[in-house]
């Protein structure tokens, strides 16, 4: 009996262990490469599926390429480099008109940019940076993470100006050592350096995760009584911490307000129900500036080599407005 | 005093005093709790509510190292669980229906018996050692909780799920009392009855309790049953205190933590004798250490290497040979050499 049920078991677990792993195979919407259909073929290769975010710009990116007319071939790295290298690979290989790729780190991609180079082929990287020479791919498009920070720190500024006070302020910062987190606090505390009255009183890293930003903030609250501010790295950790909040008797917005960056759909409801104060965007729908950057490069124009994806920022009445339209 | 000293809790628990009163001195008002909206608030209950997670999984853990096994799987049984519990809720009409709540719990927890079985079967009857049986679960149990919440963060709004691991009963944190039933239960269970010299007989020799009559195969199975019910539970107070399904991140690393726990509440690695108290404690050292990351400012670039002097220290004080030599150098015109009997004693 218990054999038969282990064999079961063995069967099951395997099977939803392959399915998850069939997520990630190469989808092609025309098998072979560009044969004379006059059409540009993109090949692109995508970090992984971690979160809604990267969801998004993954949706973007397909939906961009079939309204533009533009072929495309995608590919899911799950989150390794090898993949990620073998599917570049194999678009030089299927002599693709330009590679696109999110880089899952930023080091070891020299050589595979090289081939790209050999066999002249435009690479452009989305979202994330690679520390490779310059002339080693055609542009970079992504958020400016320095600038999101900069731009809380302006709305801080802006709200706290007429205080007579001292602003406490309490950062959560995102998993150290990552670049969004990095910058974002530097851009952040750059401007408020303005003000000599905000101090950033507490700062903790909460992993970019709901659970650790409410846990933080809950030790964070303890240890101080008077918070003014808080300032999380991203949407989720700020929605965790205002559930720490309304555990310590607080109302989120009101006595303590919020600023986050990121603008996906959870955090954009939290802001149109005044819970959050003001968030500012790191867009993931760059698939149509993507998609304008690939005809120009497979026209054989020079790109500049940083194009800052078009990003806003929100305040509660502008995400009540945008929210029943949200894609993410 | 020598025989408390001897008490082999006395050094977790002497640990975890000398945190609290450090905390009491960076931050006077740590001890205090007060009532806030009709429940306690306070630092200590955070540090219960929020170990609690980790006092279920390092309970489960016990009961596995006992038998000289090891169980890495149980931070993917933590997302696996929430992700089920918290997409079947999204799916009900009312979600703040108790019915919803009740079925979803009742999936998730069963899922989670099923993942047991699954590491059990591998260990005892396949035969796989313990640590690569469930690598597996552990590497590809994260998978299937994105395949479950399709790789997005399911939100949920329902009072009665987050009651389990953020809401009060009576003013205390529901979470804190399903842990001590869970821990009364297991410890009245293990040592009312000869259910824990049955597993510590396994755990320190399989073979000779084999022939002296002991079912060593369905204890061990009985084992990752159990330690995966646990993890089970922690997944679901994890995502109802945050109201949300996280599968990349819930539990993330949970399973070393549990593993520390009870290697800091004095069980060993090897499998055999096992000490319940002993993980509660360590567990709750684990979650003040946190906490006291979080109250005292530590920078976050370096917090990872406060907690590893922390840790290693606590090993240290732990250990009979280092203070025996510490011991020795102090008072060098003391006794020659403690006898080993005493150091066995403390071990």
């Amino acid at each position: 009996m218990l054999k038969k049920l282990s064999a079961a078991l063995t069967a099951g677990l395997l099977a939803s262990v392959l399915a998850a792993c069939g997520g990630g195979g190469e989808t092609s919407a025309s098998g072979g490469g560009d044969a004379g259909s006059g059409k540009i073929t993109l090949g692109f290769s995508q970090v992984g599926s971690e979160s809604g975010w990267r969801a998004a710009n993954t949706k973007s990116i397909k939906d961009s390429a079939a309204t533009a007319g533009i072929d495309l071939k995608f590919s899911d790295a799950q989150q390794k480099q090898e993949n990620q290298i073998a599917s570049i690979r194999s678009y030089i290989q299927q002599k693709v008109d330009v590679i696109a790729f999110s880089p899952v780190v930023v080091t070891g991609w020299d050589a595979v940019l090289k081939e790209a180079q050999a066999a002249k082929i435009p690479v452009i990287l989305t979202d994330r940076a690679v520390d490779s020479d310059a002339s080693l791919y055609a542009t970079f498009i992504g958020s400016d993470f320095v600038k999101e920070g900069e731009e809380v720190g302006k709305w801080a500024l802006e709200e706290f100006k007429s205080a007579s006070g001292p602003v406490n302020i309490v950062q959560l910062e995102g998993t150290v050592g990552s670049a969004p987190a990095i910058d974002r606090k530097k851009g952040f505390e750059s401007i408020i350096a303005a003000n000599p009255n905000m101090k950033v009183i507490a700062s903790q890293s909460g992993d970019f995760t709901r659970a650790k930003g409410k846990e933080v903030m809950q030790a964070l609250l303890q240890a101080n009584p008077k918070i003014d501010l808080l300032f999380a790295h991203n949407d989720d950790m700020g929605l965790g911490a205002i559930e720490a909040i309304k555990a310590a008797g607080l109302k989120p917005g009101a006595d303590i307000k919020i600023a986050t960056i990121d603008a996906v759909k959870d955090g954009m409801t939290a802001l149109a129900a005044n819970e959050i104060n003001f968030i500012a965007e790191c867009s993931p729908l760059l698939g149509e500036q993507l998609m304008e950057l690939t005809k120009k490069a497979a026209a054989g124009e020079t790109l500049e080599k940083r194009i800052v994806t078009k990003e806003t920022t929100f305040t509660p009445q502008q995400a009540a407005e945008v929210l029943s339209t949200r894609q993410y | 005093m020598k025989a408390l000293t001897k008490h082999r809790l006395f050094w977790p628990a002497a640990i975890l005093v000398v945190m609290l009163l450090a905390n009491v001195i960076v931050t006077p008002t740590f001890f205090r709790i007060e009532l806030k909206n009709g429940h306690l608030y306070g630092s200590l209950i955070d540090i219960m509510l929020y170990g609690a997670p980790l006092i279920l999984i390092a309970l489960g853990m016990t009961m596995v190292i006992a038998t000289g096994g090891i169980d890495l799987s149980v931070g993917a049984t933590v997302a696996i669980s929430g992700a089920l519990a918290c997409s079947i809720i999204a799916e009900q009409p009312d979600q703040e229906a108790v019915g919803g709540v009740l079925t979803a719990v009742a999936f998730a927890l069963g899922l989670s018996l099923v993942l047991g079985l699954w590491n059990g079967l591998l260990v005892a009857r396949i035969g796989i050692q313990p640590i690569v049986a469930t690598l597996i679960l552990m590497v590809a149990g994260r998978g299937v909780a994105q395949l479950i919440t399709d790789g997005q963060i399911i939100t949920i709004n329902s009072e009665p799920y987050e009651l389990i691991g953020g809401g009060y009963l009576f003013g205390f944190p529901f979470a804190v009392l399903v842990v001590a039933v869970v821990v009364a239960g297991t410890a009245v269970l293990i040592r009312r009855t000869a259910l824990g010299l049955l597993l510590e007989a396994v755990g320190g020799n399989a073979e000779a309790s084999r022939l002296v009559g002991i079912r060593a195969r369905r204890l061990l199975v009985l084992a990752y049953v159990f330690c995966a019910f646990c993890a089970g539970i922690a997944g679901l107070m994890i995502s109802s205190n945050i109201r949300a399904a996280d599968g990349n991140n819930a539990g993330l690393w949970i399973e070393l933590d549990a593993i520390l726990a009870v290697v800091i509440g004095g069980t060993s690695l090897m499998g055999g004798r096992f000490s319940l108290a002993g993980t509660v404690l360590g567990a709750l050292i684990i979650q003040t250490l946190s906490t006291t990351i979080y109250t005292t400012g530590v920078p976050p670039q370096v917090t990872l290497v406060f907690k590893a002097l922390v840790v290693t220290a606590v090993c240290l004080i732990q250990s009979p040979a280092f203070r025996a030599k510490v011991f020795r150098r102090r008072r060098p015109t003391g006794p020659a050499s403690p006898a080993p009997a005493e150091a066995e004693v403390a071990a």
